[in-house]
């Protein structure tokens, strides 16, 4: 069996994010290129944070589902030439984001604007009654936000770039 | 000195400002006045250690550098290049804030203007950093905003420390002559004087804005000498603390 390009993609969309398990890897727009090679399959990718914690496993977890899937060997390294930032999520991630109870990230603006202290709606209730209380969450991804309309604090998937 | 040594100098000096800086911010995890302080100081710790094995990692790839963990725990004191500014102990929150503030909006600069270097493979790293940069402003902005409106002594003590940090802060801007007319000649930065110019005047108007006066730098003596090597009686024992694990066992695998 070849392995084209589009399986190594569709393979990948079973990776999920450690943080948020409704986001695969191709949601989340960390992938920067697969190609298939005679030593196996090869994935670049970026993670969403230069800190970020989980950058080990997620290299890891995405050479397990691909071996299993294409049951190839699978390189997986860190692509230095691109970085990562949020408008790169795929189309379809924002509404994942809302329905697991995050605000998705607005697009960016230019690096002058606080897009996140502005108009973030409340993913319970729509409501854009809602302000900023820490640019900082549980994860390095997140803010905190209150919303005014229906008193619930919710978490933002903030805008970076 | 050799174009690589120069950038090494500069890479180290920054590192080591965002290495030392984190270690403070995660001495807040657990104190901060309230819970949602003690996320953010966390989490600014987080990325500060980030961004330092980041650029320890380009010294490795791209000058020869050490492995990022032996050289972030296992040099000597005199071989650290970070400013004073960082090394001292975390004092009060006013203190804490004020420092928070100083330093990222320097470190944002910096960034800022390291985007266009002519040193390829800062390029990237400084977009990274700048745009996660943007969040710890403003978090700094957002304080020091509230609490200069918080009361008098609110106020006065924001003031205090403002003029306590001034002189600090201006230490992130140390020249280092021989290596910046190399950086500068070659397109990397822009130099100190010329960032330590754009950084009064931003923070001068965020000051402004809070109602805050910034002392007057020819009023005051700049803390010198991190970027030489020489450092204040703080670093030595939070060196001690900070690789106390790693020196137990450097070649342990974790
Ligand atoms: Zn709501």
């Amino acid at each position: 069996m070849t392995i084209s390009e589009s399986d190594i993609y569709k393979a990948l969309e079973q990776v999920m994010d450690p943080e948020i398990p409704v986001l695969s890897v191709i949601d989340l727009g960390m992938i920067t290129g697969v190609s298939v090679e005679e030593a196996g399959v090869r994935v670049k990718m970026i993670p969403t944070f230069s800190a970020c914690p989980a950058v080990d496993y997620i290299k890891q977890n995405i050479r397990t589902a691909l071996e299993k899937a294409l049951d190839t060997k699978v390189t997986v390294e860190i692509d230095r030439e691109a970085t990562w930032n949020s408008d790169r999520m795929a189309a379809g991630a924002h509404e994942k984001l809302k329905n697991f109870g995050i605000a998705p990230p607005q697009m960016r603006q230019g690096e002058e604007h606080a897009e996140i202290e502005l108009h973030t709606a409340c993913p319970h209730c729509d409501s854009e009654n809602t302000y900023l209380r820490s640019p900082f969450g549980s994860t390095l991804c997140r803010a905190i936000h209150y919303c005014r309309n229906c008193g619930y604090v919710f978490e933002h998937f903030k805008p970076l770039g | 000195m050799t174009k690589n040594d120069a950038l090494a100098r500069m890479l180290t000096a920054m590192a080591d400002d965002a290495l030392i800086q984190g270690h403070r911010n995660s001495e807040w995890t657990g104190l901060g006045p309230i819970m949602e302080e003690d996320i953010a100081f966390s989490s600014m710790a987080q990325d500060k250690i980030g961004h330092a094995w980041a650029l320890y990692r380009m010294l490795q790839e791209d000058l020869g550098g050490q492995d990022p963990d032996a050289f972030a725990f296992l040099r000597n004191e005199k071989d650290y290049k970070c400013c004073h500014f960082v090394e001292h102990p975390n004092g009060e929150y006013d203190f804490s804030l004020m420092r928070h503030f100083l330093f990222d909006h320097a470190e944002a600069i910096r960034y800022q203007q390291l985007r266009n270097s002519s040193f390829a493979p800062l390029r990237p790293l400084a977009e990274k950093l700048k745009g996660e940069i943007k969040y710890h402003t403003l978090h700094a902005n957002a304080w020091i905003t509230q609490l200069c409106r918080a009361g008098e002594e609110s106020y006065a003590r924001m003031q205090s420390a403002l003029n306590t940090c001034f002189p600090l802060a201006l230490g992130i801007f140390e020249p280092d002559e021989a290596a910046e007319a190399i950086l500068v000649a070659e397109g990397v930065y822009p130099g100190e004087k010329q960032l330590k110019e754009m950084w009064v005047d931003r923070i001068y108007n965020l000051c402004a804005a809070a109602g805050l006066n910034l002392p007057a730098e020819d009023g005051v003596t700049p803390a010198y000498g991190g970027r030489k090597g020489y450092h204040t009686e703080y670093l030595q024992p939070l060196l001690e603390e900070m690789g106390a694990v790693f020196r137990s066992d450097p070649q342990a695998i974790w």
